[in-house]
């Protein structure tokens, strides 16, 4: 039944109640994590909308100074891309029972994702060398705060990752590791899909207009 | 959330929904200090709201003091004065009433009405607690590091928030901003886990329609927590990258005492909107578990189902999602466009819609009741009156001709203390005592009760009464001294000082009942299991309190909505959730 028409519902109604006693309950903890991590990363969609709507409100400005580009944050997407897609492989296999090549694209997954938050501190220094690098303009300032948030909420993946990957050894119960992965996964796509709207709306430089248009400010 | 298969002949055994581990501790400490169990989280989470709430208590009487006796009290400066009056809203507003609706009576409720065991992830449930209380301890310690704690007013604004002159401009603003981030950190685990038991770990036959209204409220109230909280924290992390940093996300370029500061740029506004993103949605998450408690203290005890229960739940959700489009009424003085003035005040008056619906079914859930004038129905009626004069004054402040010349008086400080400090407490107390049983298995005193809302009602009443007129007058708030203002007349001075003493004595009728929570704790009369007779499936359990999993053997199975209350037929005034048809007892 869809939501609204649950709140369509008129509980006092003998008719209504016999329908109601049909409801068998919920205690499953595997739907419940599933749905903790959808309403987190509603939780976390909020957190970063409002980061770009504040950056996008503060460009507006006219004294608006862009941000040098960083030339490796291509190359840091690309190995995000990889680590979510080593995660898709692994969900992939486990869910065929193909666990060594899960195990696989566990491990690959992480390591690209350390590789990927290694590269972001290598960008913030090359940022921090250059010679328009300037802490009190808000472009420069806006980088290192939302990356620094996109990046801990990656780590805070990592931990997740590693209680998964501490599971997959020796025997298991299948369906939990899937679970597991299955989580990881969806997290992972996720994060990847807020940096490429981050990356492309923010820091490639080009697309303040869209930005604007976007946020109805221009 | 699946629907089994309906055979009228046979009944559905109970408990076939999935039973859930439950962590079993086995030493006294792992029971009570390191509790897994929602309804020892929640007692913790309440205690330490209620003491770090006294705190803010004890501020209040010093800011009062001050107002009502200026000149008077020579350890009141005007830092100390500005460091009092932020403590204490941001205490009230955040750890106070935002941690004891959502931790406190969120954790010990939600599992008993809904039929659970417990929350869904209880370990997470008890970091959540802990985060909390690390919380508050910085926020404590930023009492005693130098400076003193910060006295930017709780709306934190910068550019003074951070700047030297501003007490606790270092120190002070740094633990509380750190503090914050925490509190959400670990609010973020609770309201998961509320939100996710509520929508998942229901019992058998607990349809959505079928929750009580408490649960509606505290729900709704979580779900907006955890969407508004973010806008706090990105604000705070930002004005702590100001600080430390040396960035410009909210400081302009200025001359502070005759320096030019190193910031160039900022946008203070950018503040303002985000910190109101999450303020107005704030006051509705003090407000909604406080309409939804109310709705079934009155329905218990006035013998009564709620009137127009489907109504009541639409109009906490619509609630919900208008809070988050009104944010800028609080900033009409802030400069802004007039289309976007005229937009805000629109949205301020339509929330107030479906919140007047809400008053005008708890007015006619009273209607014709069997109304039993026990202490908690007392406060809830008190509530009623607190929160319509409140509401009605926030009318008057949704419009922006009305709202700029009232902006920044003691009007506003009247407004939001009776819409959003007396009701909701109202609501607290109120619950308190019709819960009280249930938790303790003895009757809070009834006379000590009665006293204490009389003294507690009539004396907020003569507090904030005369603080509105004290707004037309243009006395402004946070003011540490008025000084010679021609505009003011001397009498006002006079209201002032009666002010101060009405709220010393609200004050000390709080130590009553205080005292009667520990006397009743030894020396209350038990209280049986289901002393109000009400329905909902906290009063049903096995146990009194009741004991870690919450229902004995078997999960109990709901057969009918909250509020069959004096039901036609029926001989018992009330018919419990759990009750099939076939057993109730009619003649
Ligand atoms: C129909 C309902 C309401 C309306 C139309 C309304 C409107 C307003 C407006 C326009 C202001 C800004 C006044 C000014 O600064 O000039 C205000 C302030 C405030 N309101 Fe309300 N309000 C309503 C209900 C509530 C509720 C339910 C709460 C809390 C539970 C609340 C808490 C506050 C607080 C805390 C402030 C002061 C914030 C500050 O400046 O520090 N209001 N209200
Ligand atoms: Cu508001």
């Amino acid at each position: 039944m869809s939501m609204f028409q649950q709140l369509m519902a008129k509980p006092w109604a003998a008719d209504q109640g016999k329908l109601d006693d049909l409801y068998a309950g919920g205690a499953s903890s595997r739907l419940a994590k599933k749905l903790a991590l959808r309403v987190f990363l509603a939780v976390v969609t909020v957190l970063f909308t409002l980061l770009v709507t504040a950056y996008g409100g503060r460009m507006v400005y006219e004294d608006w100074r862009p941000a040098p580009q960083v030339n490796l944050l291509w190359a840091n997407t690309l190995v995000l891309i990889l680590s979510s897609a080593a995660l898709q492989w692994a969900q992939y296999s486990v869910r065929r029972g193909q666990m060594d090549a899960m195990r696989v694209g566990l491990l690959a997954g992480g390591a690209f994702t350390v590789v990927f938050l290694f590269g972001q501190v290598l960008a913030w220094r090359q940022l921090a060398m250059m010679v328009y690098f300037d802490v009190t303009n808000p472009a420069i300032a806006f980088f290192y705060l939302i990356t620094g948030v996109h990046g801990v909420h990656l780590l805070g993946g990592l931990v997740a990752w590693g209680r998964t990957v501490a599971k997959v050894w020796g025997d298991f119960e299948v369906a939990k590791v899937r679970q597991s992965v299955e989580l990881c996964t969806v997290y992972w796509h996720f994060l990847l899909l807020v940096w490429l709207v981050l990356f492309g709306l923010l820091f490639t430089g080009n697309n303040l207009d869209l930005l604007l248009k976007l946020c109805g400010i221009r | 959330m699946a629907y089994v298969a309906h055979d009228a002949s046979v009944f559905a055994p109970p408990a076939e929904v999935g039973e859930m581990e439950l962590y079993h501790p086995k030493t006294w400490l792992g029971k009570y200090v390191w509790s897994q169990d929602a309804k020892v989280i929640g007692i913790q989470y309440a205690i330490t709201a209620i003491g770090i709430g006294l705190v803010a208590l004890v501020m209040s009487w010093l800011i009062r003091l001050q107002l009502g006796f200026p000149d008077s009290f020579s350890f009141i400066d005007p830092s100390n004065y500005l460091q009092f009056v932020t403590l204490h809203g941001m205490i009230m507003v955040v750890y106070l009433l935002t941690a004891l609706f959502l931790g406190g009576f969120g954790n010990y409720l939600i599992p008993l009405m809904v039929g659970s065991r417990d929350m869904v992830f209880p370990y997470v449930n008890m970091v959540s607690y802990w985060v909390y209380l690390f919380a508050v301890l910085l926020l404590v310690a930023s009492f005693f590091v130098p400076g003193g704690p910060t006295g930017a007013g709780w709306t934190l604004y910068p550019p003074q928030a951070i700047l030297q002159g501003t007490p606790g401009a270092t120190w002070g603003i740094i633990l509380m901003l750190v503090s914050l981030v925490f509190f959400i950190i670990g609010f973020t685990m609770g309201g998961l886990n509320y939100v996710v038991t509520v929508l998942q770990a229901r019992t058998r036959g607990m349809t959505l329609m079928r929750m009580p209204l408490t649960i509606w409220g505290i729900f709704m109230a979580t779900v907006l927590a955890l969407l508004a909280f973010p806008a706090l924290l990105v604000s705070a992390i930002m004005m702590l990258f100001d600080l430390l940093l040396g960035t410009s996300f909210f400081m302009p370029a200025l001359v502070s005492m005759g320096q030019q500061s190193e910031h160039a740029g900022g946008s203070p506004l950018l503040f303002q909107h985000l910190f109101w993103f999450f303020g107005h949605p704030e006051v509705y998450i003090v407000a909604l578990p406080a309409f939804g408690i109310v709705s079934d203290l009155l329905s218990v005890h006035a013998r009564k189902n709620i009137f127009g229960y489907r109504m009541m739940v639409w109009a906490i959700v619509a609630i919900g999602g208008l809070s988050f489009v009104v944010w800028a009424h609080h900033m009409y003085v802030s400069g802004m466009n007039p289309y976007f003035g005229f937009f805000f005040a629109t949205t301020t008056l339509i929330i107030a819609v479906p919140t007047a619906l809400k008053v005008y079914n708890w007015v006619l859930t009273l209607w014709h009741g069997n109304i039993q004038l026990t202490v908690p129905m007392l406060f809830a009626i008190g509530f009623i009156f607190a929160f319509i004069h409140g509401g009605l004054t926030g009318l008057f402040l949704g419009n922006v001709t009305v709202s700029v010349p009232l902006s920044d008086t003691m009007f506003v400080v009247a407004h939001f203390h009776l819409v959003m400090a007396v009701a909701p407490i109202m609501v607290v107390f109120g619950a308190i005592y019709h819960w009280y049983p249930k938790i303790t298995g003895r009757m809070l005193n009834e006379g000590m009760g009665k006293f204490h809302f009389w003294a507690t009602f009539l004396g907020t009443y003569a507090i904030y009464l005369p603080m509105h007129y004290l707004g037309f007058l243009g006395v402004p708030r946070r003011y540490y001294a008025v000084g010679g203002t021609d505009f003011i007349p001397a009498s006002a001075q006079s209201l002032n000082a009666g002010i101060t003493i009405a709220s010393l004595l609200v004050g000390a009728v709080q130590l009553v009942f205080l005292y009667n929570l520990v006397w009743s704790y030894f020396k209350g009369k038990p209280s049986g299991g289901n002393p109000w007779n009400a329905t909902t499936l906290e009063w049903q359990t096995a146990d009194t309190p009741p004991k870690h999993g919450n229902f004995g053997a078997t999960l109990p199975v709901v057969y009918r909505w909250a509020y069959d209350y004096s039901v036609p037929g029926a001989d018992q005034d009330f018919i419990p959730q759990n009750v099939p048809a076939r057993e109730v007892a009619r003649t």
